[in-house]
């Protein structure tokens, strides 16, 4: 309890509270409007999917290319439970998350066998076997979409739902499953020698990846009144890799802050998608031949890092290289 | 009997779809073969030698041979070009790190040619005058173009072998595929081997891009996204780094997709590449003519 409450902890609530009741009431004031609230909802639902993409990629080490596949499964199982069945919308938000996890376990016991690259291509594979049987169902709409969801959540749902993901996987990671992970991302032979059963921390970090997926979708279908299958192709993965990238492989701060950078870039950019695109490969290519571990690498941005970086001496807070 | 002729009509489209795939698989497996990477951007070099072709044909009014050649001697230098801008300085890196430039490659060359281009298909001319080898009473048909996909992809596929198995440069690359510390203590340039790799794989991509755009009549710039990966599951699927492996997968792969499309629903067909993926995966990684190699610690 006193580790609960130290100051530290209480800084980032009172931080975290600010920050909504800033953003809350310009809304209430009319100072946002719709506009800048779909942009702040997509933030929202950009850091939620960065995150736990990054919990995969990130601090796991296992490359997977079908995160937007886990939000469709959310999304659509959300959807259809709140639209054709009735239920309350965060009970069936909850279920989608835990359906796209259930996926994940699915998935991931028989790929997460595989290395590196191979492992890719099949979670890509899945992603679009996942929008090729979305699109082919006659009972979520097909190749028209599924619509006429209401919108049901607001700004309050997804930043709490944002933070809450941000809370579970940080302390998740600075615990001794997350160190098991990184292990498993340093060196997966020497973490087995070592006693850790790497294709059960594999299939934790996956399903829980894709449980937070999962109520992205979630949040999205509730958010956006409908759905298309197209929505959640490849591409849409490449979105949520480029941002955990650019942030930095192993770093949740940096995650956190790509997601919101990027997400207003493409805003800047939404009449130019080809420029856009090609913004995005030259990033990639660029972040990767330069600074492979993204901007922030594993470091973490807290006030010990701004400290450390006006002593001109910087050293990682966990699984720094 | 009126099953058999379309079964047979099917399996002559099938092997020209087949036969496009492979040609793409080769350059798939042989630099997965020599670097390990998965070049997503090989499926664009194929989209882009669509386009070359298409230029050339329609504002130089090339024929169709000097077309494929210029094609291919076009996707040769940017193949050799990609890999010395975005991948070599990675050698070293992580597999994810090159992994995401080559996707990032591919983007870019998507991209660019939406952005100087358009989206939209566009029609590729006819090149090839019309022929027609009709069986069993007009039942079952041969186009000329469907000969023609044969003929060059058993030619290149032929040539190819001979390169790889003859020649001083394919022995090189073999031996650096095999190991590649031992085969620069034998005095191997891995530069220079590497970036052969690339040029072979890059022209034969080149000439299925130009066959493509001659079969289905329409190039654009999205074009090799799909058949990039469906061709690279065909390598895996023949098994990943053997050249007769992407050839006998790609084959495989084509008629699969062509059987599913006749006989059962169209709309699945770009699911069951990955659905055979999965599969493979789990029943035998190695692929087809793949033996299991065991893990060196």
């Amino acid at each position: 309890m006193k580790r609960l409450l130290s100051k530290k902890n209480l800084a980032i609530l009172l931080g975290i509270l600010l920050l909504y009741g800033v953003i809350q009431t310009l809304i209430s004031l009319g100072i946002l409007r719709t506009f800048h609230q779909v942009n702040l909802i997509t933030i929202c639902i950009s850091v939620i999917m960065a995150v736990s993409l990054n919990l995969i990629t990130g601090f796991t080490g296992q490359f997977t290319l079908g995160h937007a596949g886990f939000m469709a499964v959310g999304a659509y199982f959300s959807a259809v439970m709140t639209v054709k069945w009735g239920v309350f919308f965060p009970v069936s938000i909850f279920s989608g998350a835990v359906l796209a996890a259930v996926f994940g376990v699915l998935i991931g016991l028989p790929t997460l066998r595989l290395k590196g690259d191979y492992l890719a291509i099949a979670t890509l594979g899945f992603g679009e076997v996942i929008r090729v049987v979305l699109l082919n169902t006659k009972y979520v709409g097909g190749a028209a979409g599924l619509f006429g969801i209401p919108r049901l959540v607001n700004w309050t749902w997804v930043f709490f739902a944002a933070v809450i993901t941000v809370v579970v996987i940080r302390n998740l990671l600075w615990s001794s499953y997350g160190r098991a992970c990184i292990s498993i991302r340093e060196d997966e032979v020497a973490a087995e020698l070592m006693g850790i059963d790497i294709t059960h921390y594999k299939v934790l970090a996956f399903s829980v990846g894709a449980f937070f997926a999962g109520l992205g979708g979630g949040i999205y279908a509730h958010y956006f009144y409908g759905l298309q299958p197209g929505t959640f192709g490849f591409m849409k993965s490449i979105d949520y890799l480029v941002m955990v990238v650019l942030g930095g492989m192993g770093s949740i701060t940096g995650s956190i802050l790509a997601a919101v950078v990027l997400t207003l870039i493409n805003v800047v950019l939404q009449q130019f998608s080809a420029i856009r695109m090609i913004l995005y490969a030259l990033l990639l290519i660029v972040i990767m031949i330069f600074r492979p571990q993204g901007l922030m690498g594993s470091k973490e941005a807290s006030l010990e890092l701004f400290r450390k970086m006006g002593r001109r001496s910087g050293n990682g807070s966990l699984g720094s290289k | 009997m009126e099953q058999f002729y379309v079964f047979l009509q099917q399996l002559i489209n099938g092997v020209s779809l087949g036969s496009i795939y492979a040609l793409i698989a080769l350059g798939y497996t042989m630099v997965y073969g020599i670097i390990k990477l998965i070049n997503f951007a090989h499926g664009d070099i194929y989209m882009m030698g669509a386009f070359i072709a298409y230029f050339s044909v329609s504002y130089f009014h090339l024929g169709f041979l000097s077309a494929l050649l210029v094609s291919m001697a076009a996707c040769t230098i940017l193949g050799v070009l990609i890999e010395r801008i975005a991948y070599k300085p990675l050698r070293g890196a992580t597999r994810i790190a090159a992994l995401i430039t080559a996707i990032g490659m591919s983007f870019f060359l998507e991209y660019v040619m939406v952005f100087f281009v358009g989206a939209q298909s566009r029609a590729f001319p006819n090149v090839l005058p019309a022929l027609r080898i009709e069986f069993f009473g007009g039942k079952v048909f041969i186009t000329g173009k469907e000969l023609l996909i044969y003929g060059v992809t058993l030619f290149l596929v032929v040539l190819l072998q001979f390169i790889v198995r003859k020649t001083k440069t394919g022995k090189a690359m073999r031996a650096v595929a095999f190991d590649r510390e031992a085969a620069m203590l034998m005095g191997i340039n891995i530069d220079y081997t590497i970036s052969a790799t690339f040029a072979l794989g890059s022209a034969l991509a080149g000439a299925a891009g130009v066959l493509v755009g001659v079969y289905y009549s329409a190039v654009n710039p999205l074009m090799g996204m799909t058949p990039g990966l469906k061709a690279f599951v065909a390598a895996v699927l023949g098994g990943i780094g053997i050249i007769p492996g992407a050839a006998l997968g790609g084959m495989l792969m084509g008629l699969i997709e062509t059987f599913v499309i006749a006989y059962g629903q169209s709309t699945y067909r770009d699911a069951v590449a990955f659905a055979i993926l999965i599969l493979i995966l789990l029943i035998k990684p190695s692929g087809i003519l793949g033996s299991n190699v065991r893990e060196k610690i």
